[in-house]
């Protein structure tokens, strides 16, 4: 940090900004316009399908790629000029990357040794940094005989020695079996708080994102869809393409006439200028009616079950509310269900969507 | 499952093969090494008189250090030139990698002997080389050490084994993951750190196989010496054929072949050892 206070950025600036950030690779453009600020200490989860631009933004961020256009500042300071070697900023690879030709506790001392730092000191930090991970015991193994999550806690102490400001990290658990991935989600998640170290993390998955995440930052065709913590994500997507990229969800499309929204057979009272409408509506907002009394701020409808999955805590149903209209309902577990029900859902969690 | 008549098939030609062109040979030259000539009559009769001959004869000696000082500024030479070239053209490169990569292995397609006078052409007192001097006034009579020299056996082998370096470097730069260049710079470590400290060692085992062919290629030439390198350059191939030829001491020749070979066999182990070393994953 920079100790003159007239550099010093304001308390609550934020640690890296994006402004305008365009990336070309040739005629193709993988990054269009994208401006984000990552507040110091925060997670953000950079979300997308492959080929949206994440992987290719953090590589502007660690300077392996120049934008095209736009800046990239950290702590108020240029970061896009300066080469990937003078920036405080660590990356924990998808591919782990760890130098084959060094054994663990060389790996993580790689960065201090690079940057001069006396060999007491390293050989200490570089046990805090295995200890972190739980890999002390691993210290004079070379990488090529560790499994994949044991190569991943060494590339994450590799790069968190450092001491970093912003850590980014690209699909880290992706190549990592399903239960371990959990155990490394939450252990990451525990780690960055203790830690307190702003982390940038990509991934295709969304529930990852969500679980992880302070805030999403979820991209589609290099451009940015929608910024919001995974609550507000879930709750209030912005559009349809978010609405359905996160979580699942029945998009309803109608239209607002005279005070009234119309989306096939389902209509509700909406104060709202009159047009074509999208809707969104989760599969748990709709349950089945245990009661006859029909409040003026739920919507009530007939339909007829198509389909029943039981997934252990709850059942996905298919329903058909009539004129083909197919709507996906999760309640919770409530023995097999046939024939026609009374289904409800309160108008407040229809969320209107932008159409994409 | 393969039936063992069919196993037995298949493997005969190579059987054979290393049998008549491998091992006999090898077996006739160690038995020649210890029978001896005498009068220009070859007798079939067990001694160790040739070797005897080779070590108290300070001649040879000589002659095989020198052969070993050539072959290893060869193979310097070599490393100097292709070591930058392939990290270029690794690296740095891009889409002129194919055409480059093309150039360098368009020579190894040209006969040894054509490179061979070519060299003589340029590096003689009437030739291109001289001429070039005393046109820009450089020089005003001829360069005679240019030619016939062990300068011009050091020159002419570099450039015939160069690619033989380069391919094995070029090959093992290559098979560097990109990323971790990446994570090195990531770390830290600025261009001249992230070669010295992982592109370099990951590189070693290419570099020695590369070393091991100028090498070894180099120790066994005679033709380079015949061509541009004089008596001054003779090397312990020359002293090999014309034991086999004009002197006519069979026996003479082979036990020196034999010290050649363990020389070689014994450079091979250790490098074999050094690159298992080295090769990780």
């Amino acid at each position: 940090m920079n100790s003159a206070p007239t550099l010093d950025p304001a308390p609550n600036a934020p640690l890296l900004e994006l402004c305008n950030v365009a990336k070309r690779f040739g005629s193709r453009a993988v990054l269009q316009d994208v401006s984000l600020d990552v507040a110091a200490g925060e997670f953000l989860t950079l979300l997308g399908e492959s080929g949206s631009g994440k992987t290719t933004l953090l590589r502007l961020i660690a300077g392996f790629e120049r934008p095209t256009a736009g800046e990239i500042r950290m702590g108020g300071e240029r970061l896009d000029l300066l080469p990937p070697h003078r920036r405080r900023v660590n990356t924990v690879f998808q591919s782990y990357a760890l130098f084959p030709h060094l054994n663990v506790r060389e790996n993580v001392g790689y960065g201090l040794r690079v940057k001069g730092i006396g060999k007491n000191e390293t050989s200490e930090r570089v046990e805090q940094a295995l200890a972190m991970v739980k890999m002390q015991d691993f210290a004079g193994a070379q990488p090529a005989r560790l499994s994949g999550g044991q190569q991943q806690r060494v590339a994450l102490a590799r790069a968190l020695v450092n001491r970093p400001q912003l850590l980014l990290l690209d699909e880290p658990l992706s190549a990592l079996d399903a239960n371990l991935r959990k155990q490394m989600q939450s252990e990451l998640k525990t780690l960055q708080r203790e830690v307190g170290i702003t982390f940038l993390f990509v991934t295709h998955d969304q529930e990852e994102a969500m679980a992880l995440s302070d805030r999403i930052a979820l991209l589609r065709e290099g451009q940015l869809e929608q910024v919001a913590s995974p609550r507000e994500i879930y709750a209030r997507p912005a559009s349809a393409y978010t609405a359905q990229f996160i979580g699942q969800t029945n998009l309803l499309r109608g239209e607002i006439r005279n005070g009234i929204a119309n989306c096939g057979v389902l209509r509700w009272p909406l104060a709202a200028a009159d047009g074509a409408a999208t809707f969104s509506l989760r599969p748990e907002a709709i349950r089945l009616s245990g009661d006859a009394v029909r409040r003026n701020t739920e919507v009530k409808f007939r339909a007829g079950i198509r389909q029943q999955l039981f997934a252990g805590a709850s059942e996905l149903l298919e329903v058909d509310a009539g004129a083909g209209q197919v709507l996906r309902v999760r309640v919770p577990p409530s023995g097999v269900l046939t024939g026609e029900h009374e289904l409800v859902f309160s108008i407040a969690d229809a969320v209107r969507v932008k159409e994409s | 499952m393969y039936s063992r008549s069919y196993k037995s098939l298949v493997s005969l030609p190579p059987l054979l093969w290393v049998g008549l062109f491998l091992f006999l040979p090898y077996a006739l030259m160690f038995a020649h090494s210890l029978w001896i000539v005498r009068d220009g009559v070859l007798f079939h009769q067990w001694t160790f008189e040739n070797y005897r001959k080779l070590f108290a004869n300070p001649v040879y000696l000589e002659v095989l250090w020198r052969t070993v000082r050539i072959a290893a500024s060869v193979t310097f030479c070599s490393i100097l030139l292709s070591y930058p070239l392939a990290y270029y053209l690794s690296f740095h490169a891009r889409a002129r990698k194919e055409l480059l990569y093309q150039l360098v292995i368009v020579p190894l397609w040209v006969s040894y002997l054509v490179r061979g006078y070519a060299w003589k052409t340029i590096l003689g007192s009437d030739g291109v080389l001289n001429g070039f001097l005393r046109y820009l006034h450089i020089t005003h009579a001829p360069v005679s050490f240019l030619l016939y020299s062990p300068f011009a056996v050091v020159l002419t082998l570099t450039h015939i084994y160069t690619p033989f370096v380069f391919l094995p470097v070029y090959a093992s730069l290559e098979h560097i993951p990109r990323y971790l260049v990446e994570a090195s710079q990531d770390l830290g470590a600025g261009p001249l750190a992230t070669f010295r400290r992982v592109v370099l060692p990951l590189s070693l085992p290419g570099l020695l196989a590369g070393a091991t062919f100028a090498f070894v290629l180099s120790l066994g030439d005679f033709l380079a010496p015949l061509l541009v390198g004089g008596s001054s350059s003779t090397m312990i191939a020359n002293i090999v054929q014309s034991l086999f030829g004009a002197a006519y001491d069979w026996p003479l020749g082979a036990a020196i072949s034999v010290c050649i070979l363990l020389l070689v066999v014994a450079l091979l182990f250790l490098t074999e050892r050094l690159e298992k070393r080295w090769a990780f994953r």
